[in-house]
C-alpha cells in the first residue's frame, strides 16, 4: 500500500527547523482516507429491516426501475471502525482549532472561547430530537429561548424584530438585500435599484446585494481618516438609492464618525440602512444599530455570541430589523401572547425563505446560554476588555521593527490593520511571508485584509475577551522574532513554515482552472497536470 | 478606576491587569478609547437585559429547565419528514465533530489547519464518488440554498432566462429558489403524471425553449417517489442546449443512479441524512457538485478544497484558496452569487459516515429504508378509506397518503393521532391544494414494525 505522505526525505531546511520556536506542530504523515482502505471491510451501522419485513415486502430494490438503478459502485474506502475513528481523530490532532493555542490573529472573525457546557447543552435530546415541523406546543421550551434571545438582541441592536433564519454573515447580508428588495417594489419604488457600500466593509456588503439584483457602488475611506466622508456619499446617492450597506465598526477598527449622518442623508432619499455588525465585539451596550438609524442590521452569532466557529461553519445569522420592515421577514415570526410561544406565518408581504426551516437553532441556544452566562455586566466587560486587549497589542505591535499601523491618528475598538509595507521595503518579506511562519510558534496565522487591498501588506489580527495578556505577549514577541529573522535572514521566513504540520503549499495548481483538482477521483486521473 | 469584574471567560479579568495594560495603552480610562464613537451615536440608556453573570451550574439547570418543556421525536412517534428527517446518527460522527479542534477551528492557513482541509478534500471526494462527478464544493448552508446555487452556476453558464421545475417540488426549495432566482431568472412549472407523480415530459418538451437555462429534478421527489425518467429529462434538456440539475438524497445512492450517469450537469441536495440530528432544522449542510470541470469549475460560488503538493517531496497539501478569484470576496460589486461562513462542520460528519458505511453500508441503508416505507404502505393501504400511495411509482422514504375517502381532514386525523403521541405526516393540502387531503409520511430505518403497525392501529381507530 502506497502512503502519500510518508516520510522519505530528509528535509532540505532542517537548519531552520533547528531554530527553537517553543512549539511543534503533530505530524501524522496521515494518508488520504482511500489509501487506508482494505477492501471487503464492513461496519454493521444500519440493520437490515426486521426479518417480518423482509418476509412482507420482499427485496423492493429490485422494483426500482431498471433505468434510474445505480450502475456503478460508488468507489468509497472501504474501513473498520477503529481505524475511520483513528484518522478522523488525527486528522483534528492536525487541525489548529481556537482552544489549541494562541488564536489572536484573525481579525473580523472574533475568535473567542466558546463555553463547552453550551455544546453539551446543544447536544440534549430535548433539542437534537425535535423535528421543526412538531406541532408548537411540543417545542414550548425551545421556542421559550428563542423568542428570549430575540427579545436580549432587540435591546442590544434597538431594533425591534429578529429571525434567526440566515446560516452566517453573508447569509444574513443576502436577506436583508432581499427585504430591501421587497420593501421597495412594495412601495412602487422599482427605480431604486443601487446600493452604496464601501472598501472597508466585508466583501458581502457588496456582493450579497449585487447577488440580489442591485447595481452596488463601492467607496473608499478617506487617506486621511479612515472613514468613508459625508461628501463621498453625497457625490453618490440619488433617487435611484436603494439603501447603504456598511460594517460597523469596519473591519479597519475604524469607527465611522460620520455614520449618523450617512443615515439622516440616506433617508432623506427614501433609501434604507443596513448594518452589518459581524465586528460588534468591541462596541456591546456603547451603541445600538436601531439608535444610529439602521433600518436592518445583523449580528453573527458565531462571532460576537461565542457559538463555536465549526472549522467553517455552521454559523448563525440573526437579522434585526425596524417594525416597518417587520412584515417583510421570513416567515415565521416568534410571537408570545403571555402565556404560551407561537410561530405566526401570517405575513402576507414576506420575502419568503432564503434558507431551510428556522435557522442554525443548535447556535441559537448556543448564544442564548452565552448571553446568559454574561449578563449585561459581563457583555458590557467582554467589549472593554476586546477594546483593551487591541489597544494593548497596537502599542506592543508597533514597537516591532518594520510594523506600522493605517490611520494611526484614529482610536481602533475591536482591531486594527497594521502593515509591513517597511518591513518588505526593507526585506523582502511582506504579510504572506510572515503569515507561512507565524504558525511555527503556535500561534494561528493572522487575517490580512479583504479585497480591496487599500492597505498594502496587511496585517488584521484581533483580541477577544478571552484572549490574555500572555497570549498578547506571546503574539508580539513572536513578530519581534520574525522581524530579526527578516532583517538577518529572511531564507527563514521565505521556506516557512516549518514547525506545521505540513510545509510550503505548492500554489499554482490550486489557482489555475486548469490543474485544479478537488476529489481524489479526479486527482487519480490526472494528478496535479 | 472602577472595581471591575472578574468573569471565567475572561482571562485578563483578574484584579490588577486591567491597570497595567492600560498603563501600556496609554489611556486612563477604557472611556477614553469609546470616544472615538461620536458623542450622539453613543448608546446612554438602560437595557433591559439580565444584569449579572450567571454560574455555569445555573445555565445548565436554567436551559434544562427550559428544554424540558419540549416533546421530542424519541418521546412520540414521528412520521414526519420533508426536509429534515429521522436517521440514525453514528456514534463517530458525535465523536469527531465534537472534537474541539474540529469544533473551534476556523480560518486558519492550510498549513496551519492541515487535518480540517484534508478531511473537507476527504467529504467532497467520497461525495464526487457517490454522486459520481469530479468537482464538489465544500458544503454550503442547506440544500434549498445549494439548489439556489445550482440556478445560478446554470444561468451563468448558458445565459438563459428560465428554470423549469417540477410542480411536486418541495415548496421549501421553492421558497428559497424563489428569492435566489430574482430578478435573474424565472421559474416555469412541469406539470407532473397525477397517477405516477413523474415529471410530464410532454409538458417539458412544449415548455423548454432557447430560453431554457436548465430543467431541475428532485430524485427522490419531495412527495417520495422515485423519478426513473433523470437520463430522458437530461437527454431532451441538453437537446436544446440547457442542463440538468439534480436535486438528490445522498444516502439514496446506494441503490439509485447517480446524477453523474444519467448525465446531470450539476447536483445539489440536502445532506442532513449523513451523520446529522434533526435538531429542530438546524444541522443541514447543502451538497453542490458539477460534472463538467472545464465548463463549471469557476462558476461555483462557494469554497473549493483543492489537493497540492509541498516543497517537501511526496507531501501534499490541502487548500481552500482554490480559484479564490471565483467567490464574491474578489467579485464584491460584481458577484452574481454569494458564500461565506456555511457548514464546514457538517461536510466533516458526512466524510465520516461515508468512511464508516462504506458503499454497501449506504445500499444496505437504502435498502432497510425502503423495505420500512414499502411495509407501511402495504398495510396503511389496507385501512379503508386511506389511499396510499398517491403515486403509483417506487417510493424511498417517503410517500403520500389521500385521506378524502375518510371524510377527515389532515388537520383532524393529526390531531387525534397526536393525542396519541404520534406526529402525522406533513400536511400537504396548503402547499398541494390539487392533492385533496393529503399528508406526507416518512418512515426511515429508525421505526419499527411496532410502530408502523402502531400508526395503522390507532388510524383504524381515527377513521
Amino acid at each position: 500500500m502506497t502512503k502519500t505522505n510518508s516520510k522519505t526525505t530528509k528535509y532540505q531546511y532542517q537548519e531552520y527547523a533547528d531554530i527553537d520556536t517553543g512549539y511543534q506542530a503533530l505530524r501524522w504523515h496521515e494518508p488520504v482516507i482511500y489509501e487506508l482502505s482494505r477492501k471487503g471491510s464492513r461496519n454493521e451501522i444500519i440493520p437490515n429491516a426486521e426479518k417480518e419485513i423482509q418476509v412482507k415486502v420482499g427485496d423492493i430494490t429490485k422494483k426500482i426501475p431498471k433505468k434510474i438503478c445505480r450502475k456503478t459502485p460508488a468507489a468509497l474506502p472501504e474501513l473498520s471502525e477503529p481505524e475511520v475513528m483513528r484518522h478522523y481523530l488525527r486528522l483534528s490532532q492536525e487541525t489548529f482549532g481556537y482552544d489549541s493555542g494562541v488564536n489572536i490573529g484573525l481579525g473580523t472573525c472574533t475568535m473567542k472561547y466558546s463555553p463547552k457546557l453550551n455544546d453539551q447543552l446543544a447536544k440534549l435530546p430535548s433539542i437534537a430530537y425535535l423535528h421543526p415541523l412538531q406541532p408548537e406546543e411540543t417545542f414550548q421550551g425551545l421556542l421559550e429561548i428563542m423568542y428570549d434571545l430575540r427579545t436580549w438582541l432587540c435591546e442590544l441592536s434597538g431594533m425591534d424584530e429578529f429571525s434567526f433564519l440566515p446560516r452566517g454573515g453573508g447569509h444574513s447580508v443576502y436577506t436583508n438585500a432581499c427585504i430591501m428588495r421587497a420593501y421597495h417594489r412594495a412601495n412602487g419604488n422599482l427605480h431604486k435599484n443601487e446600493v452604496i457600500t464601501c472598501a472597508v466593509s466585508h466583501p458581502c456588503n457588496a456582493g450579497c446585494p449585487s447577488t440580489a439584483g442591485f447595481k452596488v457602488i463601492e467607496l473608499h475611506p478617506n487617506k486621511n481618516t479612515g472613514d468613508i466622508g459625508l461628501d463621498q456619499l453625497e457625490a453618490v446617492v440619488s433617487d435611484r438609492t436603494a439603501g447603504l450597506f456598511l460594517t460597523a465598526p469596519y473591519d479597519t477598527g475604524v469607527f465611522d464618525s460620520q455614520l449618523g449622518e450617512y443615515a439622516k442623508l440616506i433617508h432623506s432619499y427614501g433609501g434604507l440602512v443596513a448594518l452589518d455588525q459581524a465586528n460588534f465585539n468591541g462596541v456591546m451596550t456603547r451603541m445600538r444599530a436601531g439608535d444610529i438609524g439602521a433600518d436592518l442590521m445583523h449580528f453573527n452569532l458565531h462571532k460576537t455570541f461565542s457559538t463555536p466557529h465549526g472549522s467553517a461553519g455552521p454559523g448563525a445569522g440573526a437579522i434585526g430589523v425596524k417594525k416597518e420592515l417587520r412584515e417583510y421577514l421570513p416567515a415565521p415570526l416568534l410571537e408570545f401572547d403571555g402565556s404560551q410561544y407561537h410561530l405566526n406565518y401570517n405575513l402576507p408581504k414576506t420575502i419568503g425563505k432564503t434558507g431551510v426551516f428556522y435557522g442554525v437553532i443548535i447556535n441559537v441556544l448556543k448564544a442564548y446560554a452565552w448571553i446568559m452566562s454574561m449578563g449585561e455586566q459581563g457583555l458590557r466587560e467582554a467589549s472593554e476588555w476586546a477594546v483593551i486587549n487591541n489597544n494593548y497589542l497596537i502599542k506592543k505591535m508597533l514597537e516591532v521593527r518594520g510594523v506600522d499601523i493605517a490611520w494611526p491618528n484614529r482610536r481602533k475598538l475591536q482591531e486594527a490593520r497594521f502593515h509591513l509595507q517597511k518591513m518588505k521595503e526593507e526585506t523582502g518579506i511582506g504579510s504572506a511571508e510572515v503569515n507561512l511562519r507565524i504558525a511555527d510558534f503556535g500561534i494561528q496565522t493572522f487575517f490580512e485584509s479583504h479585497e480591496p487591498v487599500i492597505i498594502p501588506e496587511p496585517v488584521t489580527p484581533e483580541a477577544s475577551e478571552a484572549a490574555s495578556k500572555e497570549d498578547l505577549d506571546r503574539f508580539v514577541e513572536a513578530f519581534h522574532q520574525i522581524s530579526k529573522e527578516a532583517y538577518s535572514n529572511p531564507e527563514i521566513i521565505r521556506t516557512a513554515p516549518h514547525h506545521c504540520t505540513i510545509h510550503q503549499t505548492n500554489l499554482e495548481p490550486l489557482l489555475d482552472s486548469k490543474r485544479t483538482k478537488v476529489t481524489w477521483r479526479a486527482y487519480q486521473k490526472r494528478g496535479l497536470s | 478606576m472602577k472595581n471591575s469584574l472578574v468573569h471565567r471567560f475572561i482571562p485578563n479579568s483578574a484584579p490588577g491587569v486591567r491597570e497595567e495594560m492600560l498603563k501600556v495603552t496609554g489611556y486612563k480610562t477604557v472611556d477614553e478609547i469609546y470616544e472615538e464613537i461620536p458623542e450622539a451615536l453613543r448608546f446612554k440608556g438602560e437595557l433591559k437585559l439580565p444584569k449579572e453573570p450567571v454560574s455555569e451550574m445555573e445555565v445548565d439547570r436554567r436551559i434544562k429547565r427550559s428544554l424540558s418543556k419540549n416533546r421530542t421525536t424519541q418521546e412520540m412517534l414521528s412520521f414526519l419528514g420533508a426536509g429534515c428527517w429521522f436517521h440514525y446518527v453514528p456514534a463517530l460522527c458525535g465523536e469527531i465533530t465534537g472534537r474541539s479542534e474540529f469544533l473551534t477551528a476556523y480560518a486558519g492557513g492550510d498549513w496551519a489547519d492541515h487535518g480540517r482541509y484534508q478531511a473537507m478534500f476527504e467529504y467532497q471526494s467520497m461525495m464526487g464518488d457517490l454522486l459520481d462527478m469530479d468537482v464538489v464544493s465544500a458544503p454550503v448552508y442547506d440544500g434549498t440554498t445549494a439548489a439556489g446555487d445550482a440556478l445560478h452556476i446554470a444561468s451563468r453558464a448558458t445565459g438563459g432566462t428560465e428554470i423549469l421545475i417540477p410542480s411536486t417540488i418541495s415548496p421549501n426549495t421553492l421558497a428559497t429558489i424563489r428569492n435566489y432566482a430574482d430578478p435573474w431568472l424565472d421559474l416555469k412549472m412541469i406539470d407532473h403524471d397525477p397517477k405516477t407523480g413523474l415529471m410530464d415530459l410532454d409538458d417539458l418538451k412544449r415548455k423548454l425553449s432557447s430560453k431554457t437555462t436548465a430543467v431541475f429534478v428532485e430524485n427522490p421527489s419531495y412527495l417520495g417517489f422515485i423519478e426513473d425518467q433523470c437520463e430522458e429529462i437530461a437527454g431532451i434538456a441538453h437537446r436544446v442546449g440547457a442542463l440538468l440539475i439534480a436535486s438528490i438524497n445522498p444516502i439514496s445512492l446506494g441503490l439509485l443512479a447517480a446524477p453523474g450517469e444519467y448525465g446531470a450537469d450539476i447536483a445539489c441536495g440536502e445532506g442532513q441524512p449523513m451523520g446529522m440530528t434533526q435538531s429542530c432544522g438546524g444541522a443541514t449542510m447543502g451538497i453542490l457538485a458539477v460534472n463538467d470541470s472545464d465548463r463549471f469549475l469557476t462558476l461555483l460560488p462557494s469554497y473549493l478544497v483543492g489537493i497540492s503538493n509541498t516543497i517537501v517531496p511526496g507531501e501534499l497539501a490541502f487548500s481552500w484558496h482554490t480559484l479564490w478569484d471565483r467567490m464574491l470576496y474578489s467579485t464584491r460589486a460584481h458577484a452574481r452569487s454569494f458564500t461565506g461562513t456555511s457548514s464546514w462542520l457538517w461536510g466533516i460528519s458526512a466524510a465520516v459516515y461515508m468512511a464508516l458505511l462504506g458503499f454497501e453500508g449506504i445500499k444496505q441503508l437504502g435498502k432497510t429504508n425502503m423495505q420500512n416505507t414499502q411495509y407501511a404502505i402495504d398495510i396503511l393501504s389496507k385501512i379503508p378509506g386511506i389511499k396510499t400511495p398517491l403515486f403509483s411509482s417506487v417510493h424511498f422514504n417517503e410517500f403520500v397518503i389521500n385521506f378524502d375517502g375518510t371524510g377527515k381532514t389532515v388537520a383532524v386525523i393529526n390531531k387525534a393521532l397526536f393525542e396519541k403521541s404520534i406526529l402525522g405526516g406533513k400536511d400537504l393540502t396548503n402547499d398541494f391544494p390539487d392533492l385533496g387531503q393529503s399528508a406526507l409520511y416518512c418512515v426511515t430505518e429508525m421505526l419499527r414494525k411496532e410502530d408502523i403497525d402502531r400508526l395503522a392501529d390507532v388510524l383504524r381507530t381515527i377513521i
